[in-house]
């Protein structure tokens, strides 16, 4: 079982984290004006990345807050957890 | 209690301890110390198992957990456990255990049968001959599965206790013979917190099987030291059977087994979930045994078995042996045996160039050394007694000269070593091939471990300590351990060491007249080289698709011993390496784990997955309730009273909430409390509709959407002050609404200052509804202005309801005149009897879940999850006025999406059907015209179905295509059973369409 930083609480146990998937994909200001494909591609569309990919988790059975971390969808390693308020690191910092 | 094969003196059995068990009803002798294989073994008790497919006699092939046929159910009745090996299972005064596989006893097996049909039996057979007819499957499986047999569960409860605990250390060390001993003495020297564990009763591994006093020695001095150490947690009976993610692994402790039938208040097992730091493998390693003619017979056995049961058990396996081996680790065992007795007249080695410094000695004694030479078949019916000889070819694809018989009654056998690298492969590393020690050894690691000692591939006692010692300082220097120059490790000598060298040798040849014979690679399946190479024939290639076609490398020791044999035959056939072929995936568990350690203490509706009680719930049981399982909660279903049946029960609950007034517990409704400026603004996000104008004191039913334009949940929330709402939900979407609320809140909207606060347990609700619903309130609340003036529909209040502060919501899921009494929980009972008792004049009736959905059915009010299912927009649901043209939310774009606006989407209907008693089921498909044509294209299904006593007919809901624009439209819904019903398509709200009744 993996061990996973929750910036607020530090390493805990995977178990009581769930995952909200790929990270960064911001909700369009004004969805009416967008095209169906705009729409589709925010909605549906994920990058489905091979190595180095920032989800977002949350930290559902302890302090129950979301944050966005580095995975590594091959080996499963994680790399930083950072707040949402934080720029978005290199790949497998 | 003769137990003829039991050496005189030696040994690590307690002879000052003797104990009688029984082995299928028979009664026998042993000491402490021994396992039911080395006292079977003194007994002279070679035929212990019948095979799985063939039913063939078989004995005790290994010592520890390799062993793939002596697998034992173990006690009776409720402690009772199927498949333990007899290899590992400790003796005690009163034991009794039996053999699996055998009907009606394991001498005369009525099923070995199987061994004469074995020609219809091999590889793919069963898929092949049972797949048609498809129905005969059934009956098949049944037959085969009693034929195939393994121990039996017990169905009665389990009386034990099991705990798991959680724990860490530095220095995880798997393994204590000598080279674990030293690592973990290693660690424990350097400063670490050290864990040692082993999976026997007792620490020394490799050493117990050897001759020396010396190495007996130097286990009690490491474990004497080791001991000293308050940071040093020493493991015997614990197996670490799996190893994770993150250097997680789980041991599986035994501690009550061994003890027998004295009673005892301590946990039978435990799991230990162990974080380590590092860990170090010194897992050992397994012989492979050797793959020749009727190569299953009992009395064949592991050269290092030999040697295990003659100098730690003080057992002699046999009187006359022959040794067959391909490396050098045999000699020993062949010193082992004349030592003590046994007879060895020939020891077959494939090499032709030996160097062991043993081989003189051996010839000196009167061993017979055959090199170059194999044993191509061993006789006898239950049991060896003799094996044939032959020379075998420098390329070793043939056999040459005539066959040269020995007798014998034990054959030993040493294919060689196989790391035991199944953590190492568990743990996410990835083992490669020596191509020089013929076997896989550890790749490079994937997580913080090492392999060391045999598991290493380093088979030499020496090195095995030294190599120990140095993995567990440094294992103990990664982990942040400090303590530096530290002594060196007593070292143990070996009087005949040698390099270890092997003539890799998977199968021996066919001989002609042994060709019909069988050669087993996995003994426990019964998987043999004919049936590899009729996979191949049939064009199998991956290792992975070999093993579900043969079955080698399944079941209870998941081919410890025949894996390796078994790729490399399948190599030879493809004519590839081996490492070409590669290995199946090692999966946990190391070896079989009991479900009650698994489970531990998380059984029951306590522990394993809690019952979630309303404040009222112990009213409900008194007066007569039917319970239904909404998630976690029980919910009154139904009361029915005396002889009255469900539908009798509901229908009469119905009227009485239509006629008079009726209450129902509505506490598991989820509730939100919803704080802070920017709360409205936030509601008009998650909710389809408009919350910027809604007075304080009044309530609102409200929509939600997942961001597909799929609705997600739904309810009222009521607005209890500027920046205050209280929202409820649905009973089994209250977490999720929550969650999905803290996700847009914290990830999408940082800055709203808006917060949430989960309160469904905080607060009961008693939901009265009917014509004399505001009779009683008035009764229970006198301070309470309860007119429709002053307390209309769709607003709160607060007051005092039976001297207790309470929030009631004038709203209605029945479409009575009804209101929802809120009030903390610890009063929910007294509330609820009180407001019962004030009802009893109104003719107030309990009514539960079935009834409340028959009533909102009457109203086409939907249930989210019943009349939706993730696939239905609001449009669909007929409910487009409930999205705000003025706004967006979260799911509004995509209610224009091109696939969202299809006129032929399904819609949400009324059916009535043309007898109106007929009740059609849930969940029926509807189509246009029952026709024979298939597919028959289906243009809806029924969502909800009841019997409206209120109108004195059937009404369903359901979803059609395109639905709407089809009132009055004639189609067939049908059924199960074939029938066709014909119904009608009509308006949703079969009951005051008007919604009068409510407002009154
Ligand atoms: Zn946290």
């Amino acid at each position: 079982m993996l061990l996973i930083r929750c910036p607020w609480c530090g390493l805990r146990e995977q178990a009581e984290f769930s995952c909200g998937g790929e990270a960064h994909i911001v909700r369009p200001l004004k969805p009416d004006e967008l095209t169906d494909e705009q729409w589709a591609d925010y909605l549906f569309m994920r990058d489905n990345t091979k190595g180095w990919q920032t989800e977002q988790w949350v930290h559902s059975g302890g302090c129950r807050r979301w944050f966005n971390a580095q995975r590594d969808t091959v080996t499963y390693k994680f790399g930083i957890s950072y707040k949402h308020t934080d720029p978005k690191p290199e790949d497998g910092d | 209690m003769n137990q003829k094969n039991r050496l005189p003196t030696g040994g690590q059995i307690d002879r000052s301890q003797p104990v009688s068990f029984q082995f299928n009803g028979r009664t026998y002798g042993g000491y402490t110390g021994d396992t039911v294989a080395s006292a079977l073994l003194a007994n002279d008790v070679k035929l212990v198992a019948r095979s799985l497919k063939y039913h063939r006699p078989r004995g005790i092939m290994g010592s520890g957990a390799e062993e793939p046929s002596a697998l034992l159910q173990v006690n009776r009745g409720a402690r009772s456990i199927p498949n333990l090996r007899a290899t590992q299972t400790e003796i005690y005064d009163g034991l009794k255990v039996s053999s699996v596989n055998c009907w009606p006893s394991v001498s005369l097996d009525a099923l070995s049968l199987m061994n004469w049909l074995s020609p219809f039996l091999q590889a793919g057979f069963y898929y092949k001959t049972f797949m048609y007819p498809r129905k005969g499957w059934m009956f098949y499986e049944k037959v085969i599965r009693r034929a195939a047999g393994f121990g039996k569960v017990s169905s009665e409860p389990d009386p034990d206790r099991y705990d798991k605990i959680n724990a860490w250390c530095d220095v995880l060390v798997v393994g204590g013979g000598p080279t674990g001993l030293a690592a973990a003495l290693g660690a424990a020297r350097a400063g670490a917190r050290v864990m040692l564990a082993d999976e026997g009763q007792q620490f020394g591994g490799g050493f117990l099987r050897t001759e020396s006093e010396d190495n007996l020695q130097w286990v009690s001095d490491v474990l004497r030291e080791l001991e000293e150490f308050s940071e040093v947690r020493l493991f015997k009976r614990t197996t670490v059977a799996g190893y994770y993610d993150g250097n997680f692994l789980v041991l599986n402790e035994r501690l009550t087994d061994h003890l027998g039938n004295a009673t005892t208040r301590n946990a039978r097992e435990k799991i230990w979930r162990v974080r380590a730091k590092q860990v170090v493998l010194s897992t050992g390693a397994i012989e492979r045994p050797l793959v020749f003619a009727s190569n299953d017979l009992p009395g064949v056995m592991l050269s290092s078995a030999v040697s295990d049961y003659i100098n730690r058990y003080a057992v002699k396996p046999g009187q006359n042996a022959v040794i067959f081996t391909n490396n050098d680790t045999a000699y020993r065992s062949a010193l082992h045996m004349l030592d003590n007795g046994v007879g060895v007249g020939a020891l077959v080695d494939a090499r032709t160039e030996i160097s062991d410094p043993l081989f003189d000695k051996l010839a000196h004694r009167g061993v017979k050394m055959m090199k170059g030479s194999v044993v191509v078949r061993a006789q006898g019916k239950k049991s060896v007694s003799a094996v044939e000889v032959m020379r075998l070819s420098a390329d070793g694809k043939s056999l040459e000269g005539t066959p040269e018989k020995f007798d014998c009654d034990l054959l030993a056998v040493s294919g060689g070593w196989s790391p035991a690298v199944h953590l190492h492969a568990q743990s996410g590393a990835k083992p490669v091939f020596d191509d020089e020690k013929a076997c896989f050894v550890p790749g490079p690691a994937f997580q913080n471990e090492i392999s060391v000692g045999a598991a290493s591939g380093n088979f030499s006692a020496e090195k095995a300590v030294s190599d120990g010692y140095q993995a567990g300082i440094s294992a103990a220097h990664s982990a942040g351990c400090q303590v530096v120059d530290l002594p060196v490790i007593q070292e143990v000598s070996d009087a005949y060491t040698s390099e270890y060298a092997i003539r890799p040798l998977w199968q021996v040849p066919g001989s002609g007249s042994s060709d019909r014979l069988k050669r087993f690679v996995d003994f426990q399946n019964d998987t043999t080289v004919k049936d590899i190479k009729i996979a191949v024939q049939e064009g199998y290639q991956s290792i992975e698709h070999l093993k579900r076609y043969t079955l080698l490398g399944f079941g209870t020791d998941q081919g410890k011993l025949g894996n390796i044999n078994g790729m490399a035959i399948l190599s030879e056939e493809l004519g590839q390496d081996l490492i070409q072929t590669g290995t199946t995936t090692f999966r946990p568990f190391y070896t079989p784990v009991t479900f009650g350690a698994i489970a531990g203490r998380e059984i029951g509706p306590t522990f394993f997955d809690p019952v979630r009680k309303t404040a009222m719930h112990d009213w409900h049981v008194e007066h007569g309730a039917e319970f239904e399982n909404v998630g976690q909660w029980k919910r009154p279903w139904y009361y029915p009273k005396s002889g009255e049946t469900m539908d009798q029960a509901v229908n009469r609950e119905c009227l009485a909430v239509r006629k008079q007034v009726g209450v129902i517990d509505a506490s598991t409704l989820g509730k939100i409390e919803i704080y802070g400026p920017d709360a409205a603004e936030f509601l008009n996000y998650v909710y389809t509709n408009s919350w910027s104008n809604l007075p304080v004191g009044s309530c609102r039913y409200g929509l939600m959407l997942g961001e597909d334009g799929m609705i997600m949940d739904d309810g009222v929330t009521a607005k209890l002050g500027d920046n205050h709402f209280y929202m409820t939900t649905t009973t089994g979407g209250a977490a999720a609404v929550l969650s999905w609320m803290e996700r847009w809140r914290q990830t999408e909207w940082p800055s709203m200052r808006v917060y949430f606060t989960s309160v469904t347990d905080q607060w009961a609700v008693i939901s009265i509804a009917g014509p004399k619903a505001r009779e009683i309130l008035t009764k229970v609340a006198p301070t309470l202005d309860a007119s429709n003036d002053q307390f209309p529909f769709m607003t709160f209040r607060d007051s005092v309801v039976a001297s207790v502060e309470a929030r009631i919501f004038r709203v209605s899921f029945s479409g009575e005149l009804s209101y929802e009494i809120n009030v903390p929980s610890d009063c929910g009972k007294d509330v609820w009897e009180k407001v019962f008792e004030a009802g009893m004049e109104f003719g107030i009736t309990p009514y539960g879940t079935e009834t409340m959905h028959v009533l909102r059915a009457e109203k086409g009010f939907i249930i989210v999850g019943q009349d939706t299912d993730g696939s239905m927009t609001p449009v669909d649901m007929g409910m487009s006025w409930i999205v705000s043209k003025n706004k967006d939310c979260l799911g509004k774009r995509s209610l224009s999406r091109s696939d969202c606006i299809r006129e032929d989407r399904k819609q949400f209907v009324g059916l009535l059907t043309e007898d109106p008693n007929k009740v059609l089921p849930e969940g029926a498909q509807l189509v246009e015209l029952p026709t024979d044509a298939r597919p028959t294209p289906m243009i809806g299904h029924v969502t909800s179905s009841y019997f409206s006593a209120s109108l004195g007919r059937s009404i369903a809901l359901a979803v059609v295509k395109g639905g709407k624009s089809r009132m009055g439209a004639r189609i067939h819904s049908i059924l199960m059973t074939g029938e066709s019903v014909p119904v009608s398509i009509c308006n949703p709200i079969f009951y005051d369409r008007e919604g009068e009744r409510q407002n009154v």
